[in-house]
C-alpha cells in the first residue's frame, strides 16, 4: 500500500516544556532584529532614490538605441533587417534618400522616421544582432515610462539622444566620404 | 469620605483635561505609532526595511493609513445584523480606552495626581472592563452571518474563558503582598520600597523581599502570557489567524470599521502594557528610589513630575517592543492547546502559586 507511516518524534521532557525553543526562538529574532538595525543584513535596494545603474552588468539588455559615429554620422542606412526580424514587429522604418549634396551621399540611405514602441518591444536583443551597420544597440536603460501610448513609442531623436556617440565600431562608410 | 454629589466645575474640568491629554493626546498617537513600531520592528526582524516613504523613516506611514481608511468605501455586506455589525467595532475600541482611567500615569503635576479615576479597585476595574472587548469580537463574529467570522468570534469566547481565569488569579500574590488594591497607592510603595520584580532598595532589599520575589515572578509571567491572549496577539491570535479564517472576526469589516478592530487591539495592547508596568515594574516611578515622592499625597516638584511621566511611558514603550518582538519568536498556539495552557497549566500554577506566597508571608511575618 503507498501508505507512509510519520514517525512523530518522542519529545524529551525539556523539549515538552516548550520554553528552551521559546528561549531559542527569541535568540534568533534579537540576532536579525540586531543585524538589520546595524546594517550588516543586505535589505532591499531603495529603488527610485537608488539605481540599478551600477549594478547592471555590461551584457545588460536594457531599451534598444541608435547611435552615431565619431562624425556624428547616423550610423543606421535604414536597410530594415531590424524591423523584418523583430519578433513583436515593435520597430517602424520610413527610409529616405540621402541629398546628393550631403557629405555622406555615398552611404545608401538614412532614415528619415525611426519607432520603437517600447510597449511592445520585448528586449529581445535580435535587432542589435541582425544590424549589418551597429547601428542599434540595446543599452542599460530599463526606465521606460510614459502616461500614454503615444508616449511609450520612441522616434528617432529620442533613439539618438539614448544611444549617443558611439566609438570604437567599424567604420566602413569612411572610404567613401 | 466626601459626599458624593460633590462634583463642581473646578473637578470636571480638571477630569476633563486628564481624558483629553490621556486618551486623545497620549494614547490615540501611541496606537497609530505603535503600529509603525509593529511594522519597523516586524521588518528589522525579518530582515526587511518596513514603512519608509512617508515622512522621514516613515513616521507620517500612521497618518497616511488613517486618512485612507477614511477615504476607503465603508461597504455593509446584505447579509449582516446591521445593528449588531455596527456596535461591535465599537465595543472592541472603547473598553480598551475605558481601562486607561484607572492606571496612574504619573506622581503628580501641579498638584493633581495623573491618574484619570483614583479607584480603590484598580485591578478589578481593569479586568472587568478589558472582559467587554470580548464582546465586540463575539458580536462582529455573529452580526457577520458568515463561517470565518463566525468560528473567530467562538474561538475568541473559548480562548476567553481559558485565560481569564489565569490572568484574575495571576495578580492575587501581589496584592497579598501589598494588601492594595488602588494601583496609586501600590505603585508609591514599589517606588520607595523596591518594584515586585526588582526588589533591590528600600524595605524589600532583605531575605523577605528577595524570596518573595520568586512567586512575583511565576505572576509576571503568567500575567503576561494572559494579556497577550486579551489582546488576541500573537501567539494567541485564534480569533483572528489570517492563515485558516482568511481574517478571522473582522472578515466582512472594511474601511474604519475594520481600523476599530485593528487599533483597539494596539489600544488594548498599550494598556494592558501599562497595567503590567504599574503593577509589576513600578509604573511610573524610576529605580533604586531615585526622585520618589515621601507618600500620595506629598507635593512633588514640576519636573519630577514630568520624569514620572516620563518614565511610565518609556517603560509601556519597552514593553510594547517586547509585545511585538515575541510576535515573531512564537508559532500561533492552535486552539486546544491554549485551553489546555489555560486550564491546565496555569490555571494550576496560579493556585500553587497564591499558596506559596500564602506560605511565604506566613514564615516572614
Amino acid at each position: 500500500m503507498a501508505t507512509i507511516v510519520v514517525k512523530r518524534p518522542k519529545l524529551k521532557w525539556w523539549e515538552k516544556l516548550y520554553l528552551p525553543a521559546l528561549i531559542g526562538g527569541i535568540g534568533v529574532t534579537i540576532r536579525h532584529f540586531v543585524r538589520t538595525l546595524t546594517g550588516r543584513t543586505k535589505v532591499t535596494m531603495q529603488y527610485p532614490e537608488e539605481k540599478w545603474n551600477d549594478h547592471l552588468p555590461e551584457w545588460y539588455r536594457g531599451a534598444p538605441a541608435l547611435v552615431t559615429d565619431e562624425q556624428d554620422r547616423e550610423r543606421c542606412v535604414a536597410c530594415q533587417l531590424c524591423e523584418f526580424i523583430c519578433p513583436p514587429r515593435a520597430i517602424t522604418i520610413t527610409p529616405e534618400e540621402i541629398a546628393s549634396d550631403d557629405k555622406w551621399a555615398k552611404v545608401e540611405k538614412r532614415p528619415r522616421e525611426f519607432e520603437i514602441d517600447m510597449i511592445r518591444c520585448i528586449y529581445c536583443g535580435l535587432c542589435e544582432e541582425v544590424c549589418p551597420e551597429q547601428a542599434i544597440f540595446l543599452r542599460q536603460e530599463y526606465a521606460i515610462t510614459g502616461t500614454s501610448r503615444a508616449e511609450m513609442v520612441h522616434d528617432k531623436k529620442k533613439l539618438y539622444e539614448i544611444g549617443g556617440k558611439r566609438v570604437g565600431l567599424v567604420n566602413k562608410w569612411n572610404a567613401l566620404k | 469620605m466626601p459626599p458624593i454629589a460633590s462634583i463642581d466645575l473646578a473637578s470636571l474640568a480638571i477630569s476633563t483635561a486628564k481624558i483629553i491629554g490621556l486618551v486623545f493626546l497620549v494614547i490615540m498617537p501611541m496606537v497609530a505609532y505603535s503600529v509603525w513600531a509593529e511594522r519597523r520592528v516586524s521588518a528589522a526582524i525579518q530582515d526587511r526595511v518596513g514603512p519608509n516613504r512617508v515622512g522621514w523613516a516613515g513616521l507620517l506611514q500612521p497618518m497616511a493609513d488613517g486618512l485612507k481608511f477614511i477615504l476607503k468605501e465603508d461597504f455593509t455586506p446584505g447579509h449582516v445584523r446591521k445593528g449588531y455589525y455596527w456596535l461591535a467595532p465599537a465595543l472592541t475600541m472603547i473598553p480598551s480606552l475605558l481601562t486607561c482611567a484607572v492606571l496612574p500615569f504619573g506622581s503628580r503635576l501641579f498638584g493633581e495626581k495623573m491618574v484619570i479615576a483614583d479607584l480603590d479597585v484598580g485591578p478589578l476595574f481593569v479586568f472587568a472592563i478589558a472582559s467587554l472587548s470580548v464582546y465586540g469580537i463575539v458580536l462582529a463574529g455573529w452580526a457577520s452571518n458568515s463561517k470565518y467570522p463566525f468560528f473567530g468570534s467562538v474561538r475568541s469566547s473559548s480562548q476567553m474563558i481559558s485565560y481569564e481565569i489565569a490572568l484574575g488569579l495571576s495578580i492575587i500574590p501581589l496584592l497579598m503582598i501589598h494588601g492594595e488594591l488602588n494601583l496609586g497607592r501600590l505603585v508609591q510603595e514599589q517606588a520607595v520600597n523596591g518594584w515586585a520584580l526588582l526588589p533591590l532598595w528600600g524595605e524589600s532589599l532583605s531575605l523577605k523581599g528577595f524570596v518573595l520575589a520568586i512567586p512575583v515572578f511565576v505572576s509576571f509571567l503568567i500575567f503576561t502570557t494572559s494579556i497577550f491572549a486579551e489582546t488576541n496577539r500573537l501567539p494567541f491570535d485564534l480569533p483572528e489567524c489570517e492563515t485558516e479564517l482568511v481574517a478571522g472576526y473582522h472578515t466582512e469589516y472594511s474601511s474604519m470599521k475594520f481600523a476599530l478592530f485593528f487599533l483597539g487591539e494596539y489600544a488594548a495592547m498599550i494598556i494592558g502594557s501599562g497595567l503590567a508596568v504599574t503593577l509589576f515594574l513600578g509604573g511610573w516611578s524610576l529605580p533604586f528610589g531615585w526622585l520618589a515622592p515621601e507618600s500620595t499625597t506629598a507635593e512633588v516638584p514640576l519636573w519630577h513630575g514630568l520624569v514620572h511621566i516620563g518614565a511610565f511611558f518609556a517603560k509601556v514603550i519597552v514593553f510594547i517592543v517586547f509585545f511585538i518582538w515575541v510576535r515573531w519568536c512564537l508559532p500561533r498556539f492552535r486552539y486546544d492547546q491554549l485551553m489546555r495552557l489555560g486550564w491546565v497549566w496555569f490555571f494550576e500554577i496560579a493556585l500553587a502559586n497564591i499558596a506559596l506566597t500564602a506560605i511565604l508571608l506566613a514564615i516572614f511575618k
